[in-house]
């Protein structure tokens, strides 16, 4: 479990603890400590630099931007809480939260039983379990555009792959993009396809380290498949399932595939049916030139995804063990 | 027993045709780039295999410039940050100075902002530094990762300190110990970050989007969505190009594919 803690192992703790300062320390030691801290800071300062510049500044900026009305052509004035106000009334941005809600609500959990029943199905190695593995995982690697396209074409109306496979049953005539009533469900089952690989990775690292000893055991005890999965590996398999949700959630809110994908599938379309909040933001930022809307919008967002995540470390307390 | 025997057989069929089903759209794809533009609704399989759709994106569009763009930013982007992560890293895991908690505290709590959060005051915050529709401005804000450097100083954690000791005793400082001791040892884990760091950046669209409007500047993802502009449903072309664009990260995978499960357990994602 050290690898995996945030803190540092304790050895490295009680050295770091400085020392009381009216103790007398050598002449030479203390050279030797402020060498130390040069050479830390010099190691760290490209990096340390650039998050603060590329991250940090805009992550606090957001906040500035969102009090001021900015034009097409960069003037700045200052407008207080008007773009909060103005949000109030967008009935176009109540309408993307919802769209975001809704695929959230359906993606976050079809995408986690979906990977961890992958993680299962090819935890055990038999002939070919390194190409089903890597063909899982596979449309995780290819870029969202590119998956975006594939389904764009697949899903071409009466002539494509999709609608000849539909055709015997009757459903040739669905249009799954479309339709503002299929559009959204599309969206998300594209976003499980891409997303699952990922999952499917990261349970079968947290199945790895869950002694195959206790199954065993549970086994000998009579214990059968689902007994031994709800008694033994999904308790085990808290933390990474915690981890899951929370990359999950986060991800479809204000992950790339909320943008890439609705971008080249349907660009928000049809009648805003897959408007995502980020996609949104987006327009409003790049094609309307609102930086200082956008801004604002994005802090809420942020706000509310904070909220939601503080909630899930609460009901599940951050995915720890059960204490005994 | 019995039952639980047959299903013990049975899971590597079921595992073999899920496969199957979820690589299917990408297959059924890299048929279609072979068909001549009349048949690519019409037949399974082409009744001519043809390579006017290749030619045609790599002769008669830009693509070339496009995935040459790519290649230099990702590239770039790739060999820049895992030198800055393995020096951060190092510095957080191994030495000791005042500052160092609060400068890690800070890099991980950016580990979980992601670009659509902060597209906007990045945009500004780019703009005022002059770098709009210019490589500098595709490269530069890509490089700072805090995934990169947290997953390296977990790694750093569990090299043995008496390797550095002994070279400290030789008289090495603290950039040969970095440079002949601890880089040679991370290789494995350098190795796995590369593999993720190129597939994010040659995948990357948002960004590039919102920054470059200059045709000489744009990357494959931006060529294909403004393929897709273009040739609204000459799907031979635009599938050509897509499968172009998807062959080095398909590549990329295939050599790396080990390595990612080791990164992520290295990182203790859990």
């Amino acid at each position: 479990m050290s690898t995996t803690s945030v803190t540092d192992p304790p050895r490295t703790d009680d050295r770091a603890k400085p020392r009381r300062p009216h103790r007398r320390v050598s002449p030479q030691a203390r050279a030797r400590r402020r060498r130390e801290a040069v050479a830390g800071w010099l190691f760290l300062l490209p990096d340390a630099l650039g998050l603060l510049v590329f991250v940090g500044l805009p992550m606090v900026l957001a906040f500035v931007v969102a009090l001021y009305k900015v034009d097409g052509f960069g003037g700045y004035t200052f407008a207080g809480l008007d773009n909060y106000r103005t949000m109030l009334h967008d009935t176009q941005f109540w309408s993307s939260l919802k769209v975001t809600g809704i695929y959230v609500v359906a993606t976050v959990p079809l995408t986690f039983a979906v990977g961890l029943g992958l993680a299962l199905l090819v935890r055990d190695r038999f002939p070919g379990v390194g190409w089903v593995r890597s063909a899982f995982f596979l449309p995780n690697v290819i870029s969202l555009v590119v998956v975006g396209l594939i389904w764009q074409f697949l899903l071409v109306d009466k002539r494509g792959a999709a609608a000849r496979l539909l055709e015997p049953l009757g459903l040739g005539n669905l249009s799954f993009l479309g339709s503002p009533k299929l559009a959204l469900g599309t969206y998300v089952v594209i976003s499980v396809w891409f997303l699952m690989g990922y999952v499917m990775l990261v349970f079968l690292a947290g199945l790895q380290d869950i002694p195959r000893e206790l199954e065993d055991a549970a086994l000998v005890d009579g214990a059968g498949r689902w007994q031994r999965f709800t008694n033994v590996t999904w308790p085990l398999l808290r933390p990474t399932s915690f981890f899951v949700l929370v990359w999950t959630t986060v991800g479809s809110v204000t992950g790339l595939q909320a943008f890439d994908l609705v971008f080249v599938l349907t660009k928000g379309g049809p009648a805003n049916a897959t408007s995502t909040v980020v996609f949104y933001i987006y327009e409003q930022a790049f094609t309307f030139s609102n930086l200082g809307y956008a801004s604002a919008m994005t802090t809420l967002v942020v706000l509310l995804l904070v909220l939601a995540t503080g909630v899930m470390f609460a009901t599940t307390r951050g995915g720890r063990f059960d204490e005994e | 027993m019995r039952s639980e025997r047959r299903r013990v057989r049975l899971q590597p069929l079921v595992a073999h045709l899920l496969a199957l089903v979820v690589v299917a759209p990408m297959v059924w794809v890299v048929i279609t780039i072979f068909k001549p533009q009349c048949e690519i609704f019409t037949s399974v399989l082409p009744t001519s295999w043809t390579l006017d759709n290749l030619a045609y994106v790599m002769t008669k569009i830009p693509l070339p410039r496009y995935l040459l763009n790519s290649a230099v930013v990702s590239v770039v982007v790739t060999v820049v940050a895992l030198f800055t992560h393995s020096m951060a890293a190092y510095s957080l895991a191994r030495l000791r100075y005042p500052g160092r908690g609060i400068a890690f505290s800070f890099i991980i709590s950016t580990l979980l902002v992601s670009l659509p959060v902060i597209l906007v005051p990045l945009f500004l915050v780019v703009k005022q530094l002059g770098l709009l529709d210019s490589y500098a401005g595709l490269i530069v804000p890509s490089i700072f990762n805090a995934f990169g450097i947290f997953l390296l100083r977990q790694f750093y954690l569990t090299v043995p300190r008496e390797l550095e000791e002994a070279a400290a005793l030789d008289g090495c400082g603290y950039w040969r110990r970095y440079w002949n001791v601890i880089l040679p040892l991370s290789r494995p884990a350098l190795a796995s970050l590369a593999v993720l760091f190129f597939l994010a950046n040659w995948n990357a669209f948002l960004w590039p989007l919102t920054i470059t409007r200059d045709p000489d500047l744009r990357v494959i993802q931006l060529g294909l969505a403004s393929l897709q502009g273009q040739y609204a449903s000459a799907y031979g072309y635009i599938l050509a190009a897509a499968v172009i664009a998807a062959v080095p990260t398909v590549a990329v995978f295939a050599a790396g594919q080990r390595r990612l499960v080791d990164a992520m357990k290295t990182a203790g994602l859990k």
